[in-house]
Formats: C-alpha cells, sequence, structure tokens
C-alpha cells in the first residue's frame, strides 16, 4: 500500500501539487487525470523518485520513504514512460535484463529466462533479439512494461500510455494493465483520456491546474 | 625507380615517427577526451570552467605555436623534455581538447530521458555511463572522430618544428638535397595510403555500430 500525505511540490514560486494525500491499495489501479499543466506529471515523477518533493511524506507498506533516495532496499516502483526511453543500443531482451543482472545481480540465465517469461506473456515472445527501431509503438511500450515488471516493482506506474498509440491500440494497453491487476500488481496510471481511465480505474485522482 | 628504391629507407624511417605520433596521440589523447568532455557536462562550475579555458587556449592558437611553446616555452618554468616527449605531449593536449568537444557534443544528444530510465530502474551513474551512454555516444561522434583523426595523420608533420625526423621532413631533407619534387610526391602517396587506411578502418567501425539506430 502507498500512502501520499501532503505532498507538495513547488517549482520557481508556483505551486505545481499542493497538499496531495492518497492511497493506493494493494494490487488496485489508481488513475490520475486531469487537463494538461495540471501536475499530473509531476506527482507522477515526485512518487518514481525523478523529482523531490518540498513538504509532504510517502508511506509504503505503512513505512515511511523517499523516493529520490530510495536506492537500496527492494520498494521498487517501476515507470512506463510516455515514450517508453528504451535503450536504442541493446536489443529487447537486453533491455530487460540489464538492470536485473547489474543491480539485483541475478545470473544471466536466470534473468534471460524470466525475460523470455514476461516478454512471451505480452505476446513479444517472437521479438527478444529485435533492436528497438525494429518495433511498433506498442510493441515498444509493451516492451517498457517488460522491462519495468523484471525488477519486481511493488508499484507500477504509467505516464500517459495512451497517447502516443492508434485507437485500436488503446484498448490493448487497456488490457494488459488490467490483467497484470489480476495478477496484483499496483499500479497508478496518469492520463488524460478519460473513457480509458474510467475503463481501468479502481481509484481516480482529478487535479486541477492551480494559478 | 633506382632513385625512388634509393630515398624510401628514409621516407619510410621518417613514416615511423609520424605513426608514431600518430598512434599515441591516439591511444591516449581519446580517452582523455572522454573524460573531459565528461567533465564539461557536470554542473560543477569552476571545474567547467577550466576545462573551457584550456579547450580554448588549444583550438585557439596554432598547434605549431603550441610544439614551440612545449619544447622551448617550458624549460623556461623548470619543465624540460625530450623532443619526442615534447610533441607528444602537445598533440595530446591540442587533440584531447578537440576530442572532449566531440564527446560533449554527443553527451549532450543523449535525451535526459535515457537517464531517467535507467534511474528508475536503479542503474548507478557508472553503469548507467557504460552501458547506456557510452555506446550511444560512441555511434554518434564517430563521423567527427574521425574527421579528426585523419587530420592527426596530417598535423604530425609540424613536428619539423623542433626538430623531429618525420615524413614530410625526410621528403624536404631530400628535395633539397636532390633538387628534385619527386621525394615530395612520394611523400603526397605515403600521406595518401596513411589516410585510406584511415578511412577504411572508420567506415568499418561506423558499420559495426549499424546493427542499431
Amino acid at each position: 500500500m502507498l500512502e501520499l500525505k501532503g505532498i507538495t511540490k513547488k517549482f520557481g514560486g508556483k505551486t505545481i501539487l499542493d497538499d496531495v494525500n492518497l492511497t493506493v491499495e494493494d494490487g488496485k489501479i489508481l488513475t490520475i487525470v486531469g487537463p494538461s499543466g495540471a501536475g499530473k506529471t509531476t506527482l507522477l515523477r515526485c512518487i518514481s523518485g525523478l523529482a523531490s518533493v518540498d513538504s509532504g511524506q510517502f508511506l509504503l507498506d505503512g513505512q515511511p520513504f523517499d523516493p529520490a533516495t530510495n536506492r537500496d532496499n527492494d520498494a521498487v516502483i517501476g515507470v512506463v514512460f510516455q515514450d517508453y526511453q528504451l535503450f536504442p543500443n541493446l536489443t529487447v531482451r537486453q533491455n530487460v535484463t540489464l538492470a536485473p543482472t547489474m543491480v539485483l545481480k541475478q545470473s544471466t540465465q536466470a534473468a534471460n529466462a524470466e525475460a523470455d517469461r514476461l516478454l512471451t506473456q505480452l505476446d513479444l515472445g517472437d521479438k527478444a533479439d529485435l533492436f528497438p527501431y525494429e518495433l511498433s509503438g506498442g510493441q515498444k511500450q509493451r516492451v517498457a512494461i517488460v522491462r519495468a515488471l523484471a525488477m519486481h516493482p511493488k508499484l507500477l506506474c504509467y505516464d500517459e500510455p495512451t497517447s502516443a498509440l492508434d485507437p485500436d491500440l488503446r484498448k490493448e494497453v487497456e488490457q494488459i494493465i488490467l490483467k497484470l491487476r489480476d495478477e496484483g500488481i499496483t499500479q497508478i496510471v496518469v492520463t488524460h483520456d478519460m473513457p480509458f481511465a474510467k475503463a481501468i480505474a479502481d481509484q481516480m485522482l482529478r487535479v486541477e491546474p492551480k494559478n | 625507380m633506382n632513385y625512388v628504391t634509393q630515398i624510401l629507407p628514409s621516407l619510410l624511417s621518417g613514416t615511423g615517427m609520424t605513426l608514431s605520433i600518430f598512434f599515441w596521440t591516439i591511444i591516449i589523447a581519446i580517452p582523455l577526451g572522454i573524460l573531459v568532455g565528461l567533465g564539461m557536462t557536470t554542473r560543477f562550475k569552476p571545474l567547467t570552467w577550466i576545462i573551457n579555458i584550456y579547450v580554448w587556449l588549444m583550438r585557439g592558437t596554432p598547434l605549431l605555436l603550441q610544439l614551440i611553446f612545449v619544447f622551448y616555452g617550458l624549460p623556461i618554468i623548470g619543465i624540460v623534455f625530450q623532443r619526442y616527449d615534447a610533441a607528444l605531449f602537445a598533440f595530446i593536449l591540442n587533440y584531447t581538447a578537440y576530442f572532449a568537444e566531440i564527446f560533449r557534443g554527443g553527451l549532450q544528444a543523449i535525451p535526459a530521458g535515457q537517464y531517467e530510465s535507467a534511474r528508475v530502474l536503479r542503474l548507478t551513474k557508472w553503469q548507467t555511463l557504460r552501458k547506456i551512454v557510452i555506446p550511444q555516444v560512441v555511434k554518434i561522434v564517430l563521423p567527427s572522430i574521425g574527421n579528426e583523426v585523419i587530420n592527426l595523420v596530417k598535423d604530425s608533420s609540424l613536428v619539423y618544428v623542433i626538430g623531429l625526423g618525420d615524413l614530410l621532413r625526410a621528403g624536404n631533407v631530400a628535395m633539397a638535397r636532390d633538387v628534385t619534387l619527386v621525394p615530395m610526391l612520394l611523400v603526397g602517396v605515403i600521406y595518401l595510403l596513411l589516410t585510406a587506411v584511415c578511412t577504411l578502418v572508420l567506415k568499418r567501425l561506423e558499420r559495426h555500430y549499424s546493427f542499431w539506430r
């Protein structure tokens, strides 16, 4: 369970996030919706440790933690970026296994086996040896999901997962996210796509731009 | 033809000097250039400031002048180099600056998202650099590095100014002695051969890195 208490974030005097409180139960999906510029992505960046907060507290399973310095414990938060940010110089399989082998110290064999299992699960079994440039947008996104999952995150965050996809691929992401929920993965999805948000949300947080 | 075989040994020995300067400069200045290039991208202002002055000095003055300063100037403050060491020192200083600028450009071409993506996967800075950033930078900078490498082959001829016997000087000596342009023609052919080899190797390298985009 992830809890945010009084999270506040300012950028050069402008308050982007003002006293955000929320709780995400294990295995549930929280969607964060709102217009552009409302601070959705900023909130996600704070949760995933890519941005620091000015005040407030994060609790994971009741324990306070600081996402920005969270390195050595296993309270991992995975992120699927809007533009995926796969590593272009590595194959799909290498993209997935890089962190498990280097950070979790898994053997190459074990990491490869797990990567192949996850890739097959997301219908990418035959893409393992391709490079990112050889994939379609939807495939890249699934690789990004697999790459995050391979680190066994307690929480998986998505930044605008539908924004770069064709309408029919939206349905596909929706199904993947719901399938991962069935497997017990806690997920936070930032989106401005309301029908999509409604289709997957257990819980919805609406953020509005501050003036 | 007889004349050619007569002067070829001295030209080839000059080529040895040219190659020696060339290889040692490449081997030392490229890794140094990566380090200095990294230094230029840090947010530690005093460091970037010092590096910028260094790069400005190296790129802003002729290499010939730098050679003269290293060999004739530094002894005034008690630093004495042998001729060859002086040449190498000046070349490495000069080429590191150019390589650093090239690597800085390459490093800045890597999107911030790549670093963030590595960070949320909890890769360390060093792992990120080694596995993600450097391989991408190498591919980006290869054509520009190639340009400098070819330049270096020809720049090495400047060592004559501190009395080292390189290829061009060997040709010069023969020309003055025998009053004929033939040695210089040969010198030109040898330079062309050297740069042709460099070009081929660089093409190979670029092809090697073309397996991803």
